[in-house]
């Protein structure tokens, strides 16, 4: 298997809502095993969403098992037509994106987040995120509403919140 | 075709509005690229440095800005760099150190870091607090060539000496 190709800023489609998936098809599956198979194969990527490989669908992989260091979660996500339901907290972290390289830079997002959606089965699915976890899934739901973390960019000197 | 070197420029004087507007349309005028740059206010000071290229050689590119630099009663210096860009390295530690100010807090503290194999990436710090009773703040990111328990350990007995010092990983998100 190839990595698909990503897809790199300032390509326009980085900047574009997607469509829904309507329609959960063994297509749709096998490429979402190729979306997982070229995050895997990026530096260190925990995240890809569809957009970036040139799909716009709803779609993203949400991996914090791919983190250095051991966080909470609910394993390899592939999220269907997700959406965030609920927001708590927030702090600062550094963030990168296979999109824009050679650069990272200092977002803040929710540390608690719920998100509803659909496996790729079509079924609905809905989990309590936190952290780190979080923090991925905040950053490929706004890869599928065309909003990249540059979008998001905070002072370099805000402070790096304590992780618990 | 060899590409030009960049410059390093290096401007200091009283902060007052206009200065980067000013010198970045003369560098703009004369075709030259900028890279990466970086401004801070010290003591009340601008202070800016910027990688420049295609503005000729330093001593051209003083000349360049001597109506800029005397109009706000800037110091320059330009240097001719080995500098490129998209060599951006990634910090995967912060530490923030407080206390009251006192002389040496600086040194000390880097040594420790050093030792501790800490690359240091990004040094800020600061005088809060009032005249009388000053408190000195720093934050640090950098790159931990040992892990990050080495770091926890040199900086563990900072405590005792009155050193409020703080060591964070930093996880950096890429997806």
């Amino acid at each position: 298997m190839q990595p698909l190709e990503i897809l790199t800023y300032p390509d326009e489609r980085l900047k574009t809502v997607c469509e829904p998936v309507e329609e959960f098809t063994p297509e749709l599956r096998e490429f979402a095993e190729h979306l997982q198979y070229t995050a895997s194969q990026g530096p260190s990527a925990v995240g890809i969403a569809a957009p970036q490989v040139g799909r716009m669908q709803r779609i993203c992989l949400v991996d914090a098992t791919r983190a250095k260091r051991p966080v909470d979660n609910h394993g390899p996500l592939i999220l269907v037509n997700p959406e965030i339901t609920k927001w708590a907290g927030f702090a600062v972290g550094r963030e990168g994106c296979l999109s824009i390289p050679d650069y990272t830079g200092k977002v803040i997002r929710a540390e608690v987040i719920n998100v509803i959606g659909q496996d790729l089965n079509g079924k609905a699915v809905q989990y309590k995120m936190t952290g780190f976890e979080a923090r991925i899934a905040q950053h490929e739901i706004d890869h599928l509403d065309g909003v990249l973390f540059l979008d998001r960019l905070v002072s370099r000197r805000a402070d790096l919140k304590v992780r618990k | 075709m060899q590409e030009k070197p960049w410059l390093l420029i290096t401007l200091v004087g009283q902060d007052r509005p206009g200065i980067v507007a000013h010198v970045t349309r003369v560098l703009f005028g004369v075709g030259a690229q900028l890279g990466e740059t970086a401004m801070m206010r010290l003591g009340d000071q601008f202070a800016i440095m910027m990688m420049v290229r295609g503005a000729g050689q330093p001593e051209e590119v003083t000349g360049l800005l001597e109506s800029v630099r005397q109009d706000f009663a800037l110091k320059i210096h330009v240097d001719e760099i080995d500098g490129r860009l998209h060599q951006h390295r990634e910090p995967d530690v912060s530490v923030t150190v407080y206390s009251a100010d006192r002389s040496g807090i600086v040194a000390e503290v880097t040594a420790k870091l050093l030792e501790s194999g800490m690359n240091i990436l990004d040094l800020r710090s600061d005088v809060g607090g009032t005249q009388e009773n000053p408190i000195y703040i720093m934050q640090i990111e950098g790159e931990s060539s040992q892990g990050i328990e080495p770091i926890y350990e040199s900086v563990s007995d900072f405590s005792e000496q009155g050193l409020n010092v703080q060591v964070t990983p930093i996880e950096t998100l890429r997806g």
